[in-house]
């Protein structure tokens, strides 16, 4: 019997007492979770995305490229990564402030190596969904925010967020995800309580983050 | 067919001593119990704060239970749906029994990439099969890169906790680990570092950047597998666990059969439990979900290691079941008094606290001592089961191994005769007295000194030290102060008229013994 069929035919014994069939349960519930002292979903995030120690600021769709240079000026970055989707007008400022902006394009005329990527300072998209309640960012790497190695390598990163891709809490951000998609829930930069159980922030993934909520 | 194997006790953990042996080696340890004690109380806080938040916590702890209980109770079905959902999206599946099954899988698929390393993201599973050894022995090195496991790897030391090995070790001891052995295997600590936390994750960023940029093969653990759609999720803080899964060509994860989740719909109740009761977030920094392989994104080759392990059997324990929804958050070793004091090591097994007291029993059987023991690695206050996010009760599995040891030993144990001896003693006036008139001589004997054990009542007094006996009862200070040595309830209301009466002087059988304990009572006779 192979290992497949030895495992499937102990789990079949084991459940034997079991009369249900699968999928009989309820619909899974669905536990909202309120906005608390918050005045709307929006603030809320803002609350949240702050206590993190992330950045985040509030602008309209003609101040997007003057809040991402603003960003990327603050932690000095020079280089920055360009996803291949993104709004270019969102780094025009920046490349007028006289950073490089660098698309995922290598020396061999490939996607930039992990080496390439280690030598980028920042990088720059948009996001799926943002989570109010938790703070969150979601990423589902499409072209406006590339593949998953792009935001991870460089030490910053600039995450434009529409106001209208911030939902109040988890169940309403899974229930618009794609799980076909990869998908990379931020929340803060990179973090760790791993000495005395304390939360320092900046370990592997980028230390900065800045979040720019526009509209 | 016959009941499902037990899994095998680890090299590592084999014929270690029982818990309470153990634990007191550990409570002697002053360094690690103020160490956990600061730990164990922030994120005590910490929690309760982030749980605090969510009004709806009970609903979502049923919801929780609920979504575990439905896959373990379908589980074949699940697996197979999970199976097939993978397997469409271009994973290999691969089964294991068990621990020599899994690493041999790993192993034979790292040497087929013809790498000699592999990076690591923390995984409870793949320490479990002790996989890391197994990769060294065929000669190839496993890097750890999670910072907690990072130190215990380093300080060639045994991780202590679920969700932070390291939790045994403070900063000071951190920076010393980092400054002696990083240099060894890799890029070394720089010389001026110091023990602010922020520096030594500084050092490890450091250290561990080379390896991930080169890294071509991976092995990870996944905290979810969702059946319906093939999602693997890894719940994370410091980044490392993404470096892992996006960066190298191969990732192999290691799966508990335990981790399946019906839905996608329900990893929303999971990750609205799983950061606020571990590290007492609203949202843990990173949590990837990968569905199989994506096309210029990520890991080209994916394979999943399905591992059983043990679990069919606890699977088929229809009330120790609910023990295999357990999530790996650790809120219950924070809570635990007992955990908060003793450390992980004494629990024999990389599962410590309360969870690991049921877990291991049931995982690996009571043949062994540690796993006799562990049942009574608990003083049942409930806290465990309050802080559970998926409900799991506990105390009340401790209660049922308890009796399951028990029996075992065919109801010959030595509470068993001590709690009969204890029934006769009690069942006599005189006995009690005798028996208390002995004790107070041991005790006026003793003085001050600590009893550190008792001859025949070992088990009791490995991890106890016994009181050393007072001096005198408080039937002998009644007889002494009010001249009633039978403290009889209908005597008492005129005690003081009955106490010169000679013919009501308590009677002496054992004055042998008794004749060592003088009634120093000025009103006695």
């Amino acid at each position: 019997m192979s290992s497949r069929e030895e495992i499937l035919a102990r789990l079949r014994v084991a459940t034997g007492d079991v009369t249900s069939q699968p999928g009989e349960r309820d619909p899974v519930p669905v536990v909202a979770e309120t906005a608390g002292a918050a005045p709307d979903t929006l603030e809320l995030f803002v609350t949240t995305v702050t206590d993190y120690r992330a950045s985040v600021v509030r602008c309209t769709p003609e101040q997007v490229g003057a809040e991402v240079a603003a960003a990327l000026v603050r932690a000095r970055a020079h280089t920055v990564l360009v996803p291949p989707g993104l709004d270019t007008s969102w780094v025009a400022r920046a490349r007028d402030a006289g950073l490089r902006l660098r698309a995922d394009e290598g020396e061999d005329g490939g996607p930039l190596t992990a080496q390439e990527l280690d030598g980028i300072d920042a990088v720059v998209t948009a996001a799926r969904v943002a989570v109010a309640t938790t703070g969150t960012i979601v990423l589902d790497h499409a072209p406006d925010q590339g593949r998953r190695a792009l935001t991870l390598v460089p030490d910053q990163h600039v995450c434009v967020v529409r106001a209208d891709q911030v939902v109040l809490d988890v169940p309403d951000a899974v229930a618009l995800l794609d799980p076909t998609r990869p998908l990379t829930w931020v929340s803060g930069p990179s973090a760790t309580s791993d000495i005395e159980l304390d939360r320092v922030e900046g370990v592997h993934g980028p230390r900065t983050l800045d979040v720019v909520v526009v509209g | 067919m016959s009941d499902p194997p037990v899994q095998d006790t680890s090299p590592t953990f084999l014929g270690m001593p029982s818990f309470q042996r153990a634990a007191k080696v550990a409570l002697a340890d002053t360094q690690q119990r103020r160490n956990l004690a600061h730990a164990t109380a922030t994120i005590r806080a910490k929690r309760a704060a982030a749980v605090a938040e969510v009004e709806g916590w009970e609903e979502l702890r049923l919801a929780g239970a609920g979504a575990k209980d439905e896959a373990l109770h379908h589980l074949p079905d699940y697996l197979e749906q999970l199976e097939a959902a993978l397997t469409a999206r271009g994973a290999t599946v691969h089964w294991a029994r068990d621990a020599a099954e899994a690493n041999r899988v790993v192993v034979d698929l790292a040497r087929a990439k013809g790498t000699d390393e592999v990076v690591k993201v923390k995984s409870m599973a793949t320490q479990e099969i002790e996989l890391n050894e197994a990769l060294e022995e065929a000669g190839i090195a496993a890097w750890e890169t999670d910072l907690a496991e990072l130190i215990v790897q380093l300080g060639e030391d045994r991780p202590s906790h679920i969700l932070v090995p390291a939790i045994h070790r403070n900063r000071a001891e951190i920076r010393e680990i980092f400054a002696r052995r990083m240099g060894a295997v890799g890029r070394a600590a720089p010389a001026d570092l110091t023990d602010e936390p922020a520096r030594l994750a500084e050092a490890a960023r450091l250290h561990l950047r080379e390896k991930f940029l080169r890294a071509r093969v991976a092995v990870s653990g996944a905290n979810f597998a969702v059946a319906d759609t093939g999602t693997l999720v890894v719940v994370e803080s410091e980044g490392n666990g993404r470096m892992c899964l996006t960066l190298p060509e191969t990732l192999i994860t290691v799966v508990g059969i335990e981790k399946v989740l019906p839905t996608f719909a329900d990893l929303a109740t999971m990750l609205q439990l799983l950061p606020r009761s571990s590290t007492g977030e609203r949202m843990n920094p990173y949590t990837s979900m990968w569905t199989g392989v994506t096309p210029g994104d990520g890991p080209q080759e994916v394979h999943v290691v399905l591992l059983d392990n043990g679990r069919s059997r606890v699977l088929a324990d229809e009330a120790g079941r609910e023990a295999l929804r357990c999530i790996r958050c650790s809120a219950c070793l924070n809570v635990c008094p007992v955990y908060e004091r003793t450390g992980g090591h004494a629990y024999g097994s990389v599962y410590p606290g309360p969870i690991g007291a049921v877990l291991n029993p049931l995982l690996r059987g009571t043949a062994t001592e540690v796993d006799r023991s562990l049942p009574y690695a608990s003083s049942l206050c409930g806290a465990c089961f309050d802080a559970c996010p998926v409900r799991i009760d506990i105390p009340a599995l401790l209660v049922r191994l308890r009796t399951q040891v028990v029996d075992e030993a065919s109801g010959r144990s030595a509470e068993a005769a001590s709690m009969k001896a204890a029934a006769w003693m009690f069942g006599d006036h005189r006995r009690l007295e005798a028996a208390q008139r002995a004790a107070t001589l041991g005790g006026r004997l003793l003085g001050d000194r600590t009893i550190r054990s008792l001859p025949g009542l070992g088990a009791w007094t490995q991890a106890r030290d016994v009181p050393t006996p007072p001096t005198e009862t408080f039937r002998q200070w009644w007889a002494r102060t009010h001249g009633d040595a039978e403290g009889d309830r209908d005597d008492a209301g005129d005690a003081e008229g009955d106490r010169h009466d000679p013919g009501d002087q308590p009677v002496e059988p054992e004055q042998d013994i008794g004749g060592a304990v003088p009634h120093t009572s000025e009103e006695g006779p």
